[in-house]
């Protein structure tokens, strides 16, 4: 591998994490009429976490460990 | 309106920029400064995924089911991941075994199969060219758009294709396939300005869609919360928004994501730019996250656009696929209409061209040259050269995949077939998903049960989503749909047994995925896998092990020479090329030249995988085997191959505690060594020494005897003290000589004991009255302590008796002039009987306390000057101690006189001994 396994393993986590996040049931949480500075919820909630996910990739990857 | 002049001039010469974009990338690679070697460049070349379906379709599905365009991004996002493992182990291999298509992969994996080849290529491009087709259309629908805003648009598929420009444009494409995409043939299939240009137009549609977005939501618009407000209160877009619609289907959600999920690693072109094309393998570390970013970023703006467009225009009036272009013109942007065409014209051009030379690749080696080399009348096994017969075939498959994805565009038209073939395609591929990562992690995964997964997964999505697309488009009989085939109701394509409730997308991935990866298992565990199997099983699945290059050679065994190689190889890649392939290969093997090159496993290795570059793994073999003799490897073997490679690390392990134990073995040797010199210089030593001290005597005896024989009228007084010299003198030679003998005896083990019950006291007795005379002339001071009642030690009297002797005489010599005092104690211990004989001389060193029982060695910095004695009376009373079980030492500190001991082992019962 190109590096510690630990990346790798972290970054199974995340994919596991993005499969919660982006599924039935917590999808279903946000299908509501709710707003958030005149976003509806749900297509908030799915760019917030989109992003946060890439953000954490960003994070996992760039990372030096010691 | 727009000029049509004006925008075909702008197109081709967009695709003139490309051409340019092109030409520099080969330009710069040729020179050997890669401008696409850095991982910017390879994530933007990954987002060659985003076509115009993403460009204009993503739009048009959110303006009918909200968020529901958003799974075909989550997924690879979701995916990006995990290319940790699938992508970095892919590309390993792909590189390790000159992979360059996915139907080489494939084939290559389950023992070099032909037939699995040929079967994933006719799926790719069964998949793969209406995809095509569909970005010739969007091409087309984008032309038309512009020229006949804001008149409803005709479709241009009606007009004469010699009249339509897209037919053109897919001329140039192919004409730009063929110019970069098959400059010459490599090993690696690597093309440098190709992937250049491919990330410009990935650059141009971002840019593009984002100030597209940005004009309508904060130009047309106030800001995305004023979009969506506005929205909020038009009832049939508010439903939009909460529901979510597609979105209210979960099922529909999860099967679109794991759909995209397997496409963005599976589809022909994603393998190309993400395997193929990299260059190197730590670009994919930035990459995974640096392409879900750009995912996210072009979709940001899409749900804006879309509610824009829908509350802008009149309900119906424009298609909503559209308004990406539509919204720019009807308020007068000329400019940004005309960028967001370009936008689009690159997320087609892009695909297009990477998706071409995907399938042309695999169409040229793993369908058109298995069976041309396979018809014998073409001797095409026999010619001289094929790179060039090759470099055609890629060339005409090129413009047939072109020709006919434009002329399924130029038939299907506004045919339902057309418009949803995106995610048929993506399903069409997913059928490659349990080949290709159960090949990547499974060992199990043979020939059979990979063919029969992909043709029963294939055969499925065939029926339940390929034949009724058909149907809808009125190509075949809607009873198909409505009855099923031949009236069987169960067997209705898009209800199969029964299923209802799902959409036709997540209905075939179920049914497809439930056989394919049924079969792939079963079939796979119906026999054992066959030598070849198994011997690229390992290859894949432990690449991370196989580090080093030419490991595949591992699993071979036969014989070939080095010209016919060289021969084979250049008649597929040309012989220009093939000298230097070979000239590379003596490099890196540290070989001086391509004359001192022999043929060996490595070499016929390296020359198969050059050649499985240009015409795939399968055939590679079979024409690396037509010149090489080559023993085929049982099974049993290939087995014992992979045990011997497991056994290695415990091999090595054992290794180096070998090489511990020779180590330590070493430093024993060399301490022996060590004695031993020591030993020898003592002997050398030892008879200098007895020479030395025999000629002393000698000499006064020789020189006394000359004195006497030369003046014989000396006086008698005179001649009689002579006389006692020269017979003192020879009884200390004959004493020498004796204990000379005796230590000879004693160490060789020669010597005869008389053992026997030895009462300690009497032979101290008799030591003491040999020796009264030198101690009262010396005037020495005696004491002896005995004790009453004494054990008996098994022992030789006389030896013992000289031992005594020895040490009390050492004692007188050496200690105190004037207050002379020497102690004799004799001391029952529990197991032993102790002798303790104590000076008051000098002492001696802690340096000297070894060095004394040496063989003559005296401790000569003495006040008395000269030493006296032999020097070998302690070496010899301590192998008489050590004889008898006991230990001879000395306990001094210098100044204060030193204290002889030795011990004798007492008899175990020592009460038989005891005497009175």
């Amino acid at each position: 591998m190109i590096g510690p396994t630990l990346k790798g393993q972290r970054l199974v986590a995340l994919f596991l994490l993005g499969c919660l996040l982006f599924n039935f049931p917590l999808l279903a949480l946000f299908a509501g009429n709710a707003r958030i500075w005149g976003i509806p919820l749900i297509y908030f909630y799915i760019f917030a976490a989109w992003i946060a996910i890439i953000a954490l990739m960003a994070l996992i990857i760039e990372r030096k460990d010691r | 309106m727009l000029s049509g002049a004006l925008i075909v001039v702008l197109s081709f010469a967009y695709v003139g920029m490309l051409f340019a974009i092109a030409y520099y990338g080969d330009k710069r690679a040729d020179a050997g400064r890669s401008i696409i070697a850095n991982p910017y460049i390879y994530t933007l070349s990954l987002a060659v995924y985003c076509t115009s379906w993403t460009f204009y379709g993503s739009v048009g599905r959110a303006a009918t089911s909200g968020i529901g365009f958003l799974p075909i991004y989550l997924g690879p996002t979701l995916m990006a991941a995990l290319w940790w493992y699938v992508l970095l182990k892919m590309i390993r291999i792909s590189k390790a075994n000159r992979i360059t298509s996915i139907a080489d992969f494939i084939a290559s994996r389950y023992g070099k199969s032909h037939v699995l080849g040929g079967l994933v290529t006719i799926i790719a491009v069964l998949g793969i060219v209406p995809y095509i087709a569909l970005q010739l259309k969007a091409i087309s629908v984008s032309f038309s758009t512009m020229l006949q805003y804001p008149n409803a648009v005709a479709s241009t598929a009606s007009l004469p294709f010699l009249q339509d420009n897209t037919f053109y444009i897919a001329m140039l494409l192919a004409a730009f396939t063929i110019l970069f995409g098959t400059r010459h043939l490599d090993a690696t299939e690597r093309h440098e300005g190709l992937v250049a240009a491919i990330a410009f137009e990935s650059i141009v549609k971002l840019v593009a869609f984002i100030a597209v977005g940005v004009f309508v939501t904060y130009g047309m618009f106030d800001g995305f919360g004023d979009v969506f407000a506005k929205a909020a209160a038009v009832p049939e877009l508010n439903a939009l928004l909460i529901q979510g619609g597609a979105a209210g289907n979960y099922t529909t959600w999860a099967s679109l994501t794991v759909l995209s999920m397997l496409a963005i690693i599976l589809l022909p072109r994603q393998f190309q730019v993400a395997v193929v094309e990299n260059v190197n393998e730590r670009h994919l570390n930035k990459a995974i996250w640096l392409f879900p970013l750009y995912l996210f970023a072009i979709n940001i703006f899409v749900l804006p656009i879309a509610l824009g467009g829908l509350m802008h225009f009149p309900a119906g009036s424009v298609d909503a696929d559209t308004f990406v272009l539509t919204l720019p013109m009807s308020e007068q942007k000329t400019w940004l209409a005309l960028l967001a065409f370009v936008g689009g014209l690159s997320a087609a051009t892009g695909m297009v061209i990477v998706e071409t030379i995907a399938l042309s690749t695999m169409v040229c080696n793993d369908l058109v040259m298995p069976i041309l080399l396979r018809w014998k009348f073409l001797r095409l096994t026999e010619s001289r050269d094929l790179s060039g017969l090759l470099l055609g075939i890629r060339r005409s498959a090129i413009v047939v995949v072109l020709v006919l994805g434009y002329g399924y565009f130029y038939l299907a038209g506004e045919a339902y077939a057309l418009v949803s073939i995106g995610l048929i395609s993506f399903t069409a591929v997913a059928q490659f998903a349990p080949a290709m990562i159960g090949g990547l992690f499974w060992k199990g995964g043979t020939r059979l049960g990979a063919l029969c997964g992909l043709s029963a997964g294939f055969l499925v999505w065939l029926y339940s989503l390929l034949l009724p697309s058909f149907a809808k488009s009125g190509w075949l009989p809607i009873t198909f749909l409505t009855e099923g085939i031949m009236g069987f109701d169960l067997l209705k394509p898009q209800q199969l047994f029964g299923l209802d409730g799902l959409d036709d997308i997540s209905h075939c991935l179920f049914w497809s995925m439930i056989v394919n990866v049924g079969c792939y298992v079963g079939f796979s565990l119906w026999r054992q896998p066959t030598a070849a199997e198994h011997s690229q099983a390992n290859l894949f699945v432990d690449v991370f092990r196989h580090v080093a290059p030419g490991s595949g050679s591992r699993f071979w065994r036969g014989s070939a020479t080095v010209a016919d190689l060289q021969t084979l190889l250049s008649r597929f890649i040309g012989p220009e090329r093939a000298n230097e392939a070979f000239a590379a290969y003596a490099r890196s093997q540290g070989i001086p030249g391509i004359e001192q090159v022999t043929a060996n496993a490595v070499l016929v290795h390296y020359v198969e995988s050059q050649i499985a570059g240009a015409i795939g793994s399968a055939s590679a073999r079979d024409m690396v085997a037509s010149v090489v003799v080559e023993e085929p490897l049982a099974l049993d073997e290939v087995m014992a191959i992979i045990d011997e490679a497991s056994q290695a690390l415990a091999y090595s392990r054992q290794l180096e505690q070998k090489s511990r134990e020779l180590e330590a073995a070493t430093n024993e040797l060399r301490g022996a060594n060590q004695r031993l010199q020591e030993l020898d210089r003592l002997k050398d030593d030892f008879i200098s020494t007895v020479t030395h001290e025999l000629r002393t005597p000698l000499t006064s005896i020789r020189a006394f005897s000359e004195i006497l024989s030369d003046n014989p009228q000396l006086e008698s007084e005179q001649r009689s003290k002579f006389l006692g010299i020269i017979t003192r003198e020879s009884e200390r030679l004959t004493r020498l000589i004796n204990q000379v003998l005796d230590l000879a005896k004693l160490e060789s083990g020669a010597a005869d004991w008389h053992p026997s019950e030895v009462d300690m006291r009497e032979v101290l007795d008799d030591a003491v009255a040999a020796l009264s005379q030198i101690y009262k002339e010396r005037h020495i001071t005696l004491d002896t302590r005995v004790p009453e009642y004494l054990p008996l030690v098994m022992a030789d009297r006389d030896r013992i008796t000289q031992v005594m002797l020895n040490l009390l005489s050492n004692a007188a010599n050496f200690c105190d002039k004037e207050n002379s005092r020497v102690s004799v104690a004799l001391i029952a211990e529990f197991a032993v009987l102790r002798v303790e004989i104590t000076d008051n001389g000098i002492g001696i060193s802690a340096a000297d306390q070894t060095v004394i029982f040496e063989k003559f060695r005296q401790v000569s910095d003495m006040s008395s000057g000269k030493p006296r004695g032999s020097g070998l009376g302690l070496a010899i009373s301590r192998e008489i101690i050590q004889h008898f079980g006991g230990r001879l030492w000395v306990e001094s500190t210098p100044g204060t006189g030193a204290k002889f001991s030795f011990t004798l082992p007492l008899p175990r019962n020592n009460a038989n001994f005891l005497a009175a």
